[in-house]
């Protein structure tokens, strides 16, 4: 069964001068995890929005949990879980506060707040902080209780707006592990992000998105497949280039590119970094030393220039420029 | 029902907060208790011809612009949940379109009655004695605090639209400022040139302090028309503005709330 189902959404601003959803249609299988990927501007929060009923599409159809989010968005709201680019959550207040107050809106009991707050401040790692004002938050502690908040009713579908957007690299593999543990039990989830890395490790499903709309979708081993893969990168000395590239032939299994003024060689790699080491080892016995090695893994950029010929530019709109105002004042604190 | 639950959720968030950011109540009641003291002992010589001096003239001011002042306070909130996008959160919630926007302006009522019963003591302290018993004097509380709660809808609404939670406190406290002191809160209307007097006469702040000097026991005409209307019925008036503000921004709030970021 399908979770949620997007057709041809049509969302334009300034009078149908930018348009930021341009036709998109998209769908979740119940109990997996759709990975939407695209850069600032491309639409994907006006996606989340539209889905998660907050904004009302110009055009096109959308069903959560099969409920129509236009007709019966209340009903919508019963079942799903948001929670968005930056924590949604009141500052001033403690974990707990917040926790118990969305579960009271939830129309919880008041036993049953205070019960489902502890059980996720617990699930969440937050229980020793859980009395702290949220504003003495890391910003992975901050989007942990955000995310925390969305699951008070444990819902069906669950909507994660770049949920690692903005945090360091621990916050955000502290993050991973949060979401896989609730993929693990089966929630239906829609994650938009910026990174190939992310939707990788996290989706079932990748969808492209491109200016309003879906450009490609399968799974993360076919987009990769689609684009090219990882690749070896290697520079080295100009009179060591034809016996590197040949060592570099050998290793990757297949036909190496040089760029001889660069001194650079590029071989497609499918071991990624046992090839790495492979390659260090032969090169080592050969004694040639490289000036800079590198396994490339390809990267959004790589995705959407092999997808549309364009690099992955920055679409300047009313949603995400309300995203960026958001994000500065973030950043402030 | 659940609607009215829902919204006291949300009022309940805004006592929380008090709670854990105590600050925020104190300088609440710091600036208008400060207010008290200044104008008292300032302007002490503007009461040479009043019986119990200028405080029985100034108290029911000085309550009338704190109430006043509500319109930013309501509208600086709403616009930092905005910014924060809790407003974004609780608008995913299965709740009433109208709950949130009730709760903010009840939470801030609440916060007035303290704010007002700190003044009150403070003006005792200085001098104010209301002289026309208990239940008039109750009556004259109740038209502030219902005062403070129509304009808070106002900026509900202000708040909703700006989205920035600095810029709408500067512009309602541009609006409201001028307000409080375009009447006969804090002197009488006469000394100001003509066209101003008819603004001061009509002005929602003058009625209120006319109404409520009324209830605490001390009548004073305002205005440059004789017998007109406002200063005849200052209290009727009052309320007529009172329902006026709550037909109009209370439903502009509601929808604005359901339609924001359309």
């Amino acid at each position: 069964m399908k979770s949620v189902i997007a057709e041809n959404l049509v969302k334009t601003y300034r009078n149908g001068e930018v348009r930021a959803l341009d036709g998109l249609s998209l769908e979740v299988e119940e109990g997996t995890v759709l990975g939407v990927l695209g850069p600032n501007g491309a639409g994907k929060t006006t996606t989340v929005r539209v889905l998660a009923t907050l904004l009302k599409p110009d055009s096109g159809r959308a069903m959560v949990g099969g409920i129509d989010v236009v007709k019966n968005p209340k009903a919508v709201r019963e079942i799903i879980g948001l929670s968005g680019q930056y924590a949604a959550v009141d500052e001033t207040l403690t974990g707990w506060d917040n926790l118990v107050m969305f579960g009271r809106l939830y129309h919880l009991s008041s036993e049953a707040a205070n019960a489902r707050a502890r059980e996720l401040l617990e699930q969440f790692s937050l229980a020793d902080d859980a009395k702290r004002p949220i504003k003495t938050f890391s910003g992975g502690m901050r989007r942990r209780l955000d995310l925390a908040a969305s699951l008070i009713i444990r819902p069906k579908v669950l909507f994660l707006d770049e949920p690692t957007t903005g945090l360091d690299p621990r916050g955000r593999m502290e993050m991973w592990k949060v979401i896989e543990g609730l993929v693990k039990d089966g929630v239906t989830l829609l994650l938009t992000t910026q990174y190939l890395e992310e939707a990788d490790q996290l989706a079932d499903e990748i969808a492209v998105i491109d200016r309003g709309k879906v450009i490609a979708r399968g799974t993360s081993d076919q987009l990769k497949t689609q684009v090219g893969g990882e690749r070896l990168e290697l520079i080295v000395a100009e009179a060591d280039i034809s016996q590197a590239r040949e060592i570099a032939d050998r290793v990757g299994g297949s036909t190496s590119s040089v760029d001889v003024g660069l001194r650079k060689i590029s071989t497609p790699v499918t071991t990624g970094g046992e090839a790495l080491v492979g390659l260090l080892r032969e090169l080592d016995l050969a004694k040639i030393h490289p000036l800079d090695i590198a396994l490339k893994r390809p990267s959004l950029d790589d995705v959407f220039m092999s997808l549309t010929g364009h690099a992955a530019e920055e679409v300047e709109t009313a949603a995400s420029n309300e995203k960026n105002k958001g994000k500065k004042r973030g950043g402030k604190k | 029902m659940r609607a009215l639950s829902d919204s006291l959720v949300i009022m309940k968030r805004q006592l929380l907060q008090l709670a854990r950011v105590p600050e925020v109540l104190i300088f609440n009641t710091i600036q208008p208790v400060m207010f008290v003291l200044l104008f008292r002992y300032v302007f002490a010589g503007l009461g040479s011809g009043i019986k119990g001096g200028y405080v029985q003239l100034l108290m029911p001011g000085i309550f009338v612009q704190t109430v006043t002042f509500t319109l930013a306070a309501t509208a600086q909130g709403m616009a930092q949940d905005m910014e924060k996008g809790l407003i974004d959160r609780f608008r995913s919630l299965p709740i009433s379109r109208a709950a949130v926007v009730t709760g903010r302006t009840l939470g801030d009522g609440l916060l007035n009655i303290v704010v007002i019963a700190v003044m009150g003591t403070a003006g005792f302290v200085v001098g104010w004695r209301p002289t026309s018993g208990l239940l008039k004097i109750s009556l004259g509380f109740l038209m502030l605090l219902l005062f403070g709660y129509a304009l808070s809808w106002a900026g509900i609404f202000a708040g909703l639209v700006a989205k920035d939670a600095r810029v709408v406190a500067n512009i309602s406290f541009l609006f409201t400022f001028p307000l409080t002191f375009l009447s006969n809160a804090f002197a009488s209307t006469t000394s100001m040139p003509k066209p101003l007097q008819y603004v001061a006469e009509w002005n929602p702040v003058s009625t209120m302090v006319a109404g409520v000097r009324q209830l605490f026991g001390f009548h004073n005409m305002f205005g440059v028309t004789k017998n007109s209307f406002p200063s005849t019925h200052p209290i009727q008036t009052s309320l007529l503005y009172m329902v006026l503000i709550m037909a109009i921004f209370v439903p502009l709030s509601v929808q604005k709330y359901k339609n924001t970021n359309k």
